[in-house]
């Protein structure tokens, strides 16, 4: 225990840069592990394909000129065998959505329902894809109808197959998954489903941008940065390999010169998008919602990348056949592979007993920082207790001091959670803003006045700071901290982990007695707001788009904007959490700071 | 000392109040960290349902509740809120009394302290700070986010950690009767308190001046008489429930349930897990082996810390609520509500920093686990037996440093606080 107060400092750099080398080294590849079929139902034998091609998509184009989607998908379904149902839906917003332009939102989804033929019908699988009125994903309700008019002639079906076709992306997943468990979280309304199959094993969301594919790519990331099994992704790769066709993770090709350095960097970046991805916890792709409700599923999405590789649709057809069957295999739910890892490459992968130490080293800084302040805490009253009679107390004001910043912190958490939403009538009112910007500017208004608030009230109502009271507060603070990260890790490690990248340094090192100007600057540029902003010029960076300082910061509030809507629309807790408990806590150390 | 007493009872029945109406009361009602089993408001509601349709209530498999409590609220159900926030209330009289009766007694030390070495006086109490105890551990009690949890959950073992406080309350109080009758009805409750007759019983021979000395006639007299009067209370109350009910089945669904573990839901002790994996077999075989876990410290237990029945109390109750077989955190705030009276041990804890983190970073960890567990399905029933494991762990660090130092309290307290060794340089105890 002495040695680590007396090393304290160099042994917290040591953790930091340690937890830093060690996150970038798990791109590198002789540290990863190579993804594996492990279950048992999936892996031995691999199904014979025979292929659906003849896509009808003319219809869709057709009908959408009309207008009349859903009645021309009944038709076509019911021509194809299936039991056919409708489901409408409607949501108002809570402010309007300014990137997908909707405020009241109004849809149907069309599902059919292929009876397993061959089982009790008391497990299902989902094919869906998302289509708009205007939306160009008309090649994959194509294809689905395809698939649906091939597997209605084959036998082997164990388990219901319903395929979806969901309007409004995410909303119209989100309302029939809603419906088909009997649910409701978010207050959508949509009418009740007329036809249901059994519980639902796996899904698989089709989502096809152009007319011609060269390439296509697997999304992974879900609602809260939940991942699928592994085992889906294995599969997918696995089928990719057979027929030959490119895949990638991430809109990134695998590279195969791991000892070079082009190729680290390349792995380095694919995991960097995905941490990213992960992080900002909402959902990538349709599949995301499914994985709430304990359904493996993932999207797999067509890319036009102009290259010469050219995949034509029957070949999509055949890999999605061969995944289907697969997964029609199976006994039980997927749970043999990972739930929790990174993919440097799609046939890389990190598991959590490997990335975790990063995050742990990150977190023992906090603790050893907690500790040395403990000591340092007990010391004072050791000495009081040699000299004199009276030994130490923890008096009422001394918890009273404590307190009150806690308290005000969350308060202003509280504020910057309810009040964007409520107040948007208001500001809109009084400021030439439109609502979404109203939302957003009061966030960032709440944000910025939450730097002023704490130390002035603590002033006013204690009086003069104690050396004793910060260092109780720093305790309560860090450990509060290391509490929340590792919570917040184990649910969601990215965003865990690039939190603590930017709070753990100043939060350890953070004390009263620093130059205030300097080390204030240095908090604000390393605070919750800023490390959203700088994940907006890494990610854009990453997938090669690099934005100028002012189309970022259009950008970060638009990630603002979205992250309320994912919350109020879906149930994301990353706004919640940064809110309430994340910035409330960077607040803590913001009154340390400022300790008169 | 009166003003902020009432101010602390105003802001504990507020958070409750407040709670109670808030949509968080179901989702913490169905929390197993909250309720087990035993204890859960929801089972105890199908119990007087079935009480009301004329069918034993203890037929199928639901409730597992005491006659008595289910005819008690049979006649309250419709302020069960009330009961559920009076019962902290108990505890909280309870508390004010306890610690300072007991502070009381202490105070006589600090008369006689010329006994002692003139430099342990400051391991003496000032009376100024045994007048803030009582508040402390009130403090402790009702702000407890674990009290306050269980309390909201209408968790039953709120009423039954009332009874064990009203027994400890009449023992500090010397009123054997009382304390015989109580600690009978604690023990029909949940059966571990039983382990408590021996504290009870040393405290009043100690208080009575009576050896324990195994040849005395006088001893043997005061034993028999206040086992007497337990076992007769035990009896009677079992009667009056056998005559309520009209059959006995009430037995093997309470008695039978908390022995042999069927239910294995888990919650954070340590059965669940265990007996989940275990070969049906050598089931009966650490059944027995996990329940005389509870019943066997009891001994060495009273033998080490025969001067100190009070503290004896205390070790006993942690130890039930570790060690029991559906523990709730109601449990755990029992004991823990104690820990302001042992406030002069503080200076000789070694681990409370470690153990502090464990049980906080634990009743954290636990709802999380939970989730992916149960609602991600990303994590299994081995990541929440972890923590389960760690928050024991946990919980048997802070008891067994608290044992050490009372120890090494009582070992300063007749040897000087500034030990010597033989040559002059300073010593260290060592637990033996």
């Amino acid at each position: 225990r002495g040695l680590l107060t007396r090393l304290n400092t160099p042994i917290c750099i040591v953790c930091y840069l340690a937890a830093i080398v060690w996150f970038m080294g798990l791109a590198f590849e002789p540290f990863t592990l190579r993804t594996d079929m492990s279950e048992n139902a999936m892996g031995s034998t691999m199904v014979l394909l025979r292929g659906a091609s003849a896509v009808p998509r003319q219809g869709v184009r057709s009908s959408q000129k009309t207008g009349a989607v859903s009645t021309w998908l009944v038709k076509a379904m019911q021509s194809r065998g299936l039991e056919v149902f409708t489901q409408s839906f409607s949501r108002k917003l809570p402010f309007p959505d300014e990137n997908k332009e909707r405020y009241m939102v109004r849809g149907t989804n069309v599902y059919g329902i292929l009876r397993a033929p061959r089982a009790p019908r008391t497990e299902a699988l989902v094919i869906s894809a998302p289509c708009s009125p205007g939306d160009s994903n008309n090649q994959a309700v194509g294809l689905l109808l395809a698939l649906a008019q091939y597997f209605r002639n084959q036998v082997y079906w164990a388990k219901d197959i319903i395929f979806l076709v969901n309007e409004h992306d995410l909303m119209g997943t989100q309302a029939w998954l809603e419906a088909y468990h009997h649910t409701n979280i978010t207050g959508m309304e949509y009418s009740p489903l007329q036809g249901r199959g059994g519980s639902i094993q796996a899904a698989l969301s089709l989502e096809l941008s152009s007319d011609v594919i060269t390439s296509l790519d697997l999304i992974l990331d879900g609602l809260n940065g939940q991942l699928p099994n592994l085992d889906l992704a294995n599969l997918f790769y696995a089928f990719c390999q057979k027929l030959g066709v490119l895949c990638t993770i991430q809109g990134k090709l695998q590279r195969n010169d791991w000892d070079t350095a082009e190729g680290y960097t390349h792995a380095a970046q694919t995991m960097m998008l995905m941490v990213l991805k992960q992080a900002c916890g909402r959902s990538w792709g349709d599949h995301g919602l499914f994985l709430r409700y304990h359904i493996e599923a993932a999207s797999v999405r067509g890319i036009n990348s102009f290259r010469h590789y050219k995949t034509d649709a029957a070949t999509i057809g055949r890999l999605l056949e061969g995944m289907v069957r697969k997964l029609n295999n199976l006994l039980e739910r997927l749970h043999q592979s990972y739930f929790f890892y990174l993919l440097p490459s799609l046939s890389r992968f990190v598991s959590i007993g490997c990335y975790m130490p990063a995050f742990g080293l990150l977190v023992v800084i906090l603790l050893l920082r907690a500790l040395d302040l403990w000591v340092h805490l007990g010391a004072p009253a050791l000495a009081a207790v040699e000299g004199v009679t009276e030994a130490q107390q923890p008096s009422g004001p001394a918890v009273l001091t404590v307190l009150t910043p806690v308290v005000i912190s969350h308060l202003t958490g509280v504020a910057l959670y309810l009040l964007p939403v409520h107040l948007q009538e208001m500001a809109v009112e009084h400021f030439p803003v439109s609502e979404t910007e109203a939302v957003v500017l009061t966030a960032v208004a709440i944000y910025t006045t939450g730097l002023a608030l704490p130390h002035n009230t603590q002033r006013l109502l204690s009086g003069e700071g104690t050396e004793q009271g910060w260092k109780v507060l720093k305790l309560t603070a860090l450990l509060y901290l290391a509490v929340l990260l590792g919570c917040t890790a184990l649910i969601n490690f990215s965003l865990g982990f690039v939190l603590a990248v930017t709070l753990v340094p100043i939060t350890a090192s953070m004390t009263p007695h620093m130059p205030k100007a300097l080390s204030a600057l240095v908090m604000v540029l390393l605070s919750p707001a800023f490390t959203i902003l700088y994940c907006v010029f890494i990610y854009q960076e990453l997938i090669e788009a690099p934005v100028s300082v002012s189309e970022g910061w259009m950008l970060f509030l638009s990630v603002i904007s979205q992250g309320i809507l994912d919350h109020a629309l879906y149930g994301s807790l990353v706004y919640p959490l940064l809110a309430l408990f994340i910035y409330p806590c960077w607040l803590m150390f913001w009154n340390i700071l400022f300790w008169s | 000392m009166a003003a902020p007493l009432t101010l602390l009872l105003i802001v504990a029945v507020t958070i409750r109040a407040v709670l109670f109406r808030s949509s968080w009361a179901e989702l913490i009602s169905e929390r197993v960290e909250v309720v087990s089993p035993l204890n859960a408001w929801k089972r105890v509601v199908e119990g007087l349902a079935l009480l009301d349709l004329g069918v034993s209530p203890y037929s199928g498999d639901v409730f597992h509740e005491t006659p008595f409590m289910i005819y008690l609220f049979h006649f309250v159900v419709d302020y069960a809120e009330i009961v559920f926030m009076v019962s902290p209330g108990l505890v909280f009289c309870l508390s004010r009394f306890l610690t300072s009766l007991y502070l009381f007694r202490k105070q006589k030390y600090a008369l006689e302290s010329d006994r002692y070495p003139a430099d342990c006086l400051e391991l003496l109490r000032s009376p100024k700070e045994m007048f803030y105890i009582p508040l402390k551990v009130a403090m402790f009690y009702l702000l407890n986010p674990f009290t306050i949890l269980s309390c909201v959950a209408k968790s039953t073992c709120g009423l039954n950690n009332a009874i064990i406080a009203l027994f400890i309350l009449c023992t500090l109080k010397g009123s054997a009767l009382l304390s015989g009758i109580l600690l009978a009805l604690a023990t029909y409750q949940s059966i571990y308190p039983l382990t408590l007759f021996a504290p009870a019983l040393l405290f009043f021979l100690q208080r009575l001046y009576i050896p324990v000395n195994l040849r005395r006639s006088s001893f043997w007299f005061f034993t028999l008489q206040y086992a007497f009067i337990y076992v007769g209370s035990l009896v009677v109350i079992t009667g009056l429930s056998f005559f309520l009910l009209g059959s006995w089945d009430f037995i093997p669904s309470v008695y039978g349930f908390i022995f042999s573990v069927p239910d294995l839901t888990p919650n954070i002790g340590l059965f669940w897990y265990f007996f989940a994996e275990m070969f049906e077999h050598f089931r009966l075989f650490f059944i027995c082996v996990f329940q005389i876990n509870v019943f066997f410290y009891t001994i060495p237990l009273s033998i080490k810390l025969k001067e100190h029945p009070v503290f004896l109390i205390f070790m006993q109750i942690a130890i039930i609520s570790i060690f029991k077989s559906y523990p709730t955190v109601g449990d755990v705030a029992l004991y823990m509500a104690f820990l302001p009276a042992w406030s002069h041990l503080y200076r000789f804890l070694r681990n409370i920093f470690l153990v502090s983190c464990v049980l906080l970073a634990c009743s954290a960890l636990f709802p999380v686990l939970w989730h992916l567990w149960i609602y991600a399905g990303s994590a299994n029933s081995n990541f929440y037996y972890a923590i389960t494991l760690l928050f024991n762990f946990g919980q048997i660090l802070l008891v067994s440093d608290y044992f050490y130092a009372y120890l090494r309290r009582e070992h300063h307290l007749t040897h000087g606080l500034y030990l010597k060794k033989k040559d002059g340089t300073e010593a260290t105890l060592v637990l033996k």
